[in-house]
């Protein structure tokens, strides 16, 4: 058997990663792999997040729009869009600056691809949720408060 | 005043020969239920009638517009499927439930519960999948079982979707049920003393910490839900948990004070469109 | 092997409109078992990529902290009805899925 689908089916270290989908088939090998690494997912504060993608010391942006709910109904479940407005996106990365590891996804946009994510995370408590967006080489950030309650009488 | 509404109402069941000392005002079904439709209608204005059916969501746009987010592409499609393949597989003596049910099962939940004179009981659309599985040969189901009648209701529903609850109390037997499930909606229960009314009725609309009370009215017609998006509850699954939140012994799900306060429950929604499977926190 | 995923692509204008529901826990390793009280491995998507027509669109990474059963929606100017769409995962533990769509 092939070592590095051996591998892959281990789930060993590095298993998950581009490079690994690309050596299992799953993507063409020339494509850019500029996904954050798995570091930055890992990383327990937002700076370190922040770092391990590159994008430390980002600009405040009125050109992003984080839409997110006021309240939560659901802390395990929470609708995020984000809309970048800044001409030549190439990535959106959605942080919950209060989750255990901050860093929930990061987008490469390519093709065509416009600047809009939606999706749903978790959040375990009240916290910002920051986008974090790269266009033309440059960083750029906005952020939307959402709060998070334990609910009462859900049976 | 808000203690009108269930002095009133209340006393339509001095007819039964409860007595309140107020006066026996016409107890029917359909007075019941424009009762408290002009009750609630008339407490808030703004909110049209037939969005009650989203409950707490109708009174606050930030719910209601993560609830759309979610139902535009609901997480728990996967578990829908399911119920699709507990529906259509057949039985082993090959026979299905659509051969049972009225209608192969279309366009019919809006009718359950039902009261049947020849047992002289109120019959849930469970009970009516419990007889089709035992006049098959095979084994009833738990009604509040997530995992069985759950996920099966959680498809089998949805092919009432859109259709107008329609429960008919005819005759006295099925007026007796029918008052006692109003009866239990009235009654406080538990440690905690409340009734079903003292939160839905009294309440609807007001914070409970930090919980939005849903109306009585609307909320029948949208089971089972996916708390969280996740979670499978079916209505008498969270009757149970209700009586549980109160810090009553419930009774079991499908029991008769249970099915009879369905039947009741049902009833103050009719004309509201039913929807299956839906998102809650 | 993982349910499959469910793709809905619609063109508005001339942007393709992509919907992903895709199935998986989303464990995040921090969770404790209700009955056993021992902790439930992490065990969550790792890596999302999209293709149309063959060219590479999106490519992401996540944590255990997308919802369970993620849910991901992006546009694509300059696609076409007829267009294909092929969405693909891997998880922490390599298992991966894959499914394809074509633009409506």
């Amino acid at each position: 058997m092939n070592a590095l689908r051996r591998n892959v089916l281990k789930g060993a270290a590095g298993a998950g990663t581009v490079a690994v989908a690309v050596a299992a088939g799953l993507l063409k090998p020339n494509l850019a792999m500029a996904v954050a690494p798995r570091s930055a997912f890992e990383a327990k504060s937002v700076g370190d997040a922040m770092s391990a993608m590159g994008a430390s010391a980002p600009a405040d942006s009125k050109d992003i729009v984080v839409k997110a709910p006021d309240i939560a109904e659901n802390g395990a479940v929470v609708p995020v869009e984000v809309t970048s407005n800044i001409a030549g996106t190439t990535s959106i990365a959605i942080i919950a600056e209060k989750n255990v590891t901050p860093l929930v996804a990061q987008f490469d946009l390519m093709g065509g691809t416009e600047g809009f994510i939606s999706t749903r995370i978790k959040m375990g408590a009240t916290a910002l949720i920051r986008a974090v967006v790269m266009a033309g080489g440059k960083t750029y950030t906005a952020a939307k408060e959402v709060k998070v309650t334990i609910g009462g009488c859900g049976g | 005043m808000k203690q009108k509404i269930i002095t009133h109402l209340l006393a339509g069941m001095a007819g039964l020969g409860i007595a309140l000392g107020a006066a026996t005002a016409h107890a029917s079904p359909e007075s019941d239920r424009q009762e408290l439709t002009k009750y609630y209608t008339e407490k808030y204005p703004n909110i049209k009638i037939d969005d009650y059916v989203y409950g707490a969501l109708a009174f606050d746009a930030d719910s209601k517009s993560q609830y759309d987010a979610i139902m535009e592409f609901p997480p728990f499609e996967a578990d829908i499927d399911k119920g699709r393949k507990l529906w259509e597989t057949p039985f082993k003596n090959g026979k299905t439930y659509a051969d049972c049910l009225p209608n192969g099962g279309k366009q019919i939940a809006g009718n359950f519960p039902m009261f049947d004179d020849a047992s002289g009981k109120v019959v849930t659309l469970s009970d009516a999948i419990n007889a089709c599985r035992t006049a098959n040969g095979e084994e009833a189901y738990k009604v509040d079982d997530a995992k069985t009648m759950g996920l099966l209701t959680a498809y089998m529903r949805t092919l009432s979707d859109g259709m107008l609850m329609n429960i008919k109390v005819e005759g006295p037997k099925a007026l007796a049920a029918y008052e006692d499930g109003k009866k239990s909606f009235f009654s406080r229960a538990g440690q905690l003393n409340f009734a079903c009314s003292s939160c839905h009725v009294q309440n609807a609309g007001n914070r409970l910490r930090s919980e939005l009370i849903s109306p009585a009215i609307g909320q029948a017609v949208h089971w089972p839900v996916f708390r969280g998006g996740d979670s499978l509850v079916t209505l008498q699954g969270r009757y149970v948990g209700c009586y549980k939140s109160v810090r009553a012994i419930s009774a079991p799900a499908g029991s008769t004070k249970l099915n009879n306060l369905e039947y009741f429950h049902s009833a103050i929604s009719n004309g509201l469109p039913m929807k299956a499977s839906v998102f809650r926190k | 092997m993982a349910e499959p995923m469910r793709i809905r692509a619609t063109m508005a204008g001339d942007v393709a409109d992509v919907k992903v529901l895709m199935n998986h826990p989303m464990e995040t390793g921090q969770r404790k078992d209700a009955k056993t009280g021992q902790l439930v491995p992490a065990h969550y998507i790792t890596t999302v990529t999209a293709t149309i027509n063959g060219a590479n669109v999106l490519n992401g990474g996540m944590s255990g902290g997308i919802s369970k059963n993620p849910y991901l929606g992006f546009k694509v100017k300059g696609a076409k009805a007829g267009d294909k769409v092929v969405v693909n995962w891997v998880d922490n533990t390599g298992d991966k899925n894959t499914a394809e769509a074509t633009i409506g």
